[in-house]
């Protein structure tokens, strides 16, 4: 890659706060400690900060101290001017990665809460240690404001530090030619980069690759590398066949007329967007090329999202606070500092208090008050095979509608299981967003044979991850119970029937709570049988009512 | 944050613009909501905002922006009854992510008490916001309970604090304006329609126009006094529009048949409840008020209300067609009927 020009990481030392930061996906590795000993000194995020230590507010020991209310800096106001490594940033929850959000945007970090308020510089840029496999990945929000993804970084070959200080001063002064910025918009729409900020950023990148070699005007080699480094990771699709952007407003520049007006204004800058778009054809992720146009690379890109298995993770949501209450802390239960000295502010006087000094009772000790109701993830299992009947998959749609709904009011997270043909498929992770949910229903498709202990075990495999990551996992099983096709394909139906009941009782063994809603239109006694050996309440529904659905997986 | 982008440099998104300058207008609206993809600049634009409200009088040191005129509500405050008046700045509150709620409502100020021993109220972001605008980017993100709180002080006008033994009300008006992200989980519904307008903003999918984006972008990111400096005029301009279409909006009539046209509407698109006719109305007014017409006609209902009317159709939940569609489909129907 270096011998392409500068690599992420030079551009980024160039303009660290510019550039908001890098993501760095990948297992540890010497490489990735090459990149960070790059970086010069760095703080480090401690996973599972909370607001105090990473925003701010008021200083216990320094305010029982001096008897007047002392606030202490957070860590991003700490960091201002430099930068921060964020370890594990595939767990970090939409929480944090808003307020580090706000942080990026404003370059300040404002604080109010518990009994103090103001706000404080923060210039920080960001490294996110992406260690997530699969669909783990640092929530979108953030990434968006990072200018670098780096998938499995090199050991990257660094310039210098007075080449990297000569370009920062160069900065500022780098013209870029009008047909730089179409050449980057085109490229951007080509490839389905939607937002603004990526296409920005790549500016920022071109012009940073100048100032690396001694230029005062933006290259066409500036540009491709930028795209490449910038915008080739964010690619949701690969570009219209004919390499010409699909959504380019002027007509075809077939017709001599318009190209003389075309060139008046910027020369050719088609030859500039075809350059820069091929550049960022090659460095295309091997995961867009092999899916192809597919429609799994648009549902990523079109709304610019790609949450993946966002909301699978660790929420950072503690419940709701209820608000303070008397009583000892210790023992898990939080003290409420500002509660606590608000008690005790009034009695000073009566106390005698002075010299700076607060006289606290224990009478005067608040604990902070959650809400701990544990969150509920549905899990909604749809028999999708041909016994199942298509109009029927209709009607399960229709109840999966209303769970839906009900969890969009209840704040429960919803997940789809459909089992048909010989396996199941995990349709829809959990999610709170019906957007999301709403794609994925519509283009369910039903037919083919009952896996219906295929479809068990991804029932029970994704309870138990749900119960990981600390939420109640609860089970809404939609099946006509005639189980055909068994764990291994072509074992015949009795196995198929015997895999199942052994699906069942591996069900019961986890111990989650599980509806069972017989879809048969005459339900038959060895379904209520499974229901049974599952540890489910059974529901006999020949008219698949979703508004009956619904109740039951409230119950 | 020193030189906001200014408002009038914001390429297209013009539905989101003028929710901005209508909730400007008419603080009564109730609110705005805006939802949109990523990197679309939605806070930039509501932030944009602030600069272009044109001043208000205010009772000098007022920490609850006590109005001269109406001194007698301000109870909570020292200097309401006797403060000169003076002019000020719309307030502009941004709400960070985290606050609590004490910072919010307001609370025994903690100082006082500590050195002095004084039981005092120390006025939250709520009165700080009053008579101007409270901005919650990622609503979506904020805690259940006080996106419920603001709900209910925006609708009533009035906070009251009953807590660590203070009693205290004190107005509290402002138009609540939040950003956020569908795909990041939604606002639960009966939130959503106590916003008065409701805006989607999508990326500009024609060249041209992204390609203005980039530049204005980087010419305000490189020199932004001086790329402010040139907008000054058209802010000016759209300040002066807002000042106007204020002291024009009690003038604007709203005949009996467009009243009617609004509740056709409602009626066909099925809006529930009186408040999205009561909206569609005032935005209208707002609308026609900027436009320095004396009557709200046809046309101003069917500029606004989509941004109106489209949270608040009662429809299946994962209903594909997209609500904007169906206002316009009952639109052209009501409207040739």
């Amino acid at each position: 890659m270096n011998d392409a020009g500068p690599g992420a990481l030079d551009l980024f030392r160039v303009d660290p706060a510019g550039f908001g930061g890098v993501v760095l996906r990948g297992p540890p590795s010497e490489a990735r400690d090459a990149w960070l000993a790059a970086l010069g000194p760095a703080r480090r995020l401690p996973p599972g900060i909370d607001d105090a230590r990473l925003l701010g507010g008021l200083d216990v020991a320094a305010t029982l101290a001096a008897g007047r209310p002392v606030t202490a800096a957070g860590l991003l106001a700490e960091a201002d001017g430099g930068v921060v490594i964020v370890p594990m940033a595939e767990r970090i929850g939409d929480g944090l990665a808003g307020r580090l959000a706000a942080v990026l945007d404003t370059h300040e970090v404002v604080v109010e809460r518990d009994g103090a308020g103001g706000r404080s510089r923060a210039r920080v840029a960001l490294v996110l240690l992406d260690e997530g496999v699969e669909d783990e990945r640092v929530p979108e929000a953030l990434a968006e404001r990072l200018a670098f993804h780096v998938e499995q970084p090199s050991t990257p070959e660094l310039f210098h530090v007075a080449q990297i200080a000569a370009a920062r001063a160069r900065l500022a002064g780098v013209a870029v030619p009008a047909e730089a910025l179409a050449a980057l918009c085109a490229t951007a729409a080509a490839v389905g980069v939607a937002t603004a900020r990526a296409v920005i950023f790549a500016l920022r990148a071109a012009r940073a690759a100048a100032a690396l070699a001694g230029r005062d005007t933006v290259t066409e080699a500036d540009v491709a590398l930028a795209a490449r480094l910038v915008l080739a990771p964010r690619a949701t699709r690969l570009p219209p066949v004919e390499a010409q952007p699909e959504d380019t407003p002027p007509p075809p520049p077939d017709n001599p007329g318009d190209r003389d007006t075309d060139e008046d204004r910027a020369p050719s800058p088609d030859a500039m967007t075809e350059m820069v778009l091929a550049a960022v054809q090659a460095a295309l992720p091997d995961k867009l090329l092999a899916g192809g146009r597919a429609r799994k690379s648009r549902r990523r890109g079109d709304a610019g999202s790609g949450r993946g298995a966002g909301e699978r993770r660790l929420s950072w949501r503690r419940g709701r606070p209820t608000g303070t209450r008397a009583g000892q802390p210790g023992g898990g239960k939080r003290l409420a500092l500002a509660a606590t000295l608000t008690a005790a502010a009034v009695w000073q006087k009566a106390r005698g208090a002075s010299g700076g000094k607060v006289a606290i009772r224990a009478s005067d000790l608040r604990i902070r008050r959650f809400e701990t109701r544990a969150e509920a993830t549905v899990i909604v299992a749809v028999d999708a095979s041909g016994s199942a009947a298509l109009a029927r998959l209709a009607e399960a749609k229709g109840a999966v509608e209303l769970l839906l709904a009900q969890a969009y009011v209840l704040r429960t997270q919803v997940a789809l299981i459909a089992f048909r043909g010989v396996a199941a498929e995990l349709v829809l992770p959990p999610t709170r967003s019906l957007t999301r949910a709403r794609r994925v229903l519509g283009e369910m498709a039903g037919g083919g044979g009952t896996p219906l202990a295929a479809g068990l075990d991804a029932a029970c495999a994704l309870a138990l991850g749900v119960r990981g990551k600390g939420r109640t996992p609860r089970l809404v099983l939609l099946t006509d119970g005639r189980g055909n096709v068994a764990r291994v394909p072509d074992a015949g139906r009795a196995q198929a029937e015997a895999d199942a009941l052994n699906a069942a009782m591996l069900l019961r063994g986890i111990g989650i709570d599980t509806v069972l809603i017989d879809t048969a239109p005459r339900p038959r006694p060895a379904t209520a049988e499974l229901a049974a050996a599952m540890g489910a309440r059974y529901l006999a529904l020949p008219r698949l009512d979703a508004e009956a659905v619904a109740r039951a997986a409230a119950a | 944050m020193s030189t906001p982008f200014p408002f009038s440099a914001i390429v297209a998104q013009d539905e989101m613009k003028a929710a901005l300058l209508i909730a400007a207008v008419d603080a009564r609206i109730g609110g705005v909501m805006v939802f949109g993809d990523r990197g679309t600049g939605k806070s930039t634009a509501v932030r944009a905002l602030a600069a272009l409200l044109p001043p208000i009088q205010v009772v000098e040191g007022s920490r609850f922006n006590a109005d001269p005129g109406d001194r007698g509500r301000y109870g909570a405050c020292p200097v309401a009854a006797d403060g000169k008046a003076v002019k000020g700045h719309v307030p502009f509150v941004d709400l960070p992510l985290g606050a609590t709620e004490d910072r919010v409502v307001g609370a025994l100020d903690l100082e006082a008490a500590l050195t002095r021993g004084e039981k005092r109220f120390e006025p939250g972001l709520l009165a700080r916001a009053h008579r101007g605008f409270l901005y919650i980017d990622e609503v979506n993100l904020l805690e259940d309970h006080l996106v419920d709180l603001l709900l209910d002080v925006a609708a009533s006008g009035e906070n009251v604090v009953e807590r660590e033994g203070l009693s205290v009300r004190h107005p509290a008006r402002f138009v609540l304006v939040g950003s956020g992200n569908p795909e990041e989980g939604e606002l639960r519904p009966q939130l959503l329609d106590r916003f008065g307008l409701s805006v989607e903003v999508r990326t500009p999918d024609n060249l041209a126009d992204r390609i203005e984006i980039l530049k204005r972008c980087d010419a305000f990111e490189r020199t932004p006094e001086a790329f402010a400096a040139a907008w000054a005029k058209h802010e000016a301009k759209t300040l002066k529009r807002i000042a106007r279409a204020k002291d024009h909006l009690s003038g604007v009539a709203v005949p009996d048949d467009v009243l009617a046209l609004a509740s056709k509407l409602c009626m066909a698109v099925g809006a529930d409840g009186l408040r999205g006719e009561l909206t569609l109305m005032r935005a209208a007014r707002a609308a026609a008020a900027l436009d320095r017409a004396d009557t709200a006609t046809a046309a101003h209902i069917a500029h606004v209300a989509p941004m109106a009317l489209r949270h608040r159709l009662r429809r299946g939940v994962l209903d594909e067609t997209g609500s904007s569609v169906r206002i316009e489909r009952a639109l052209a129907e009501v409207m040739a009927a």
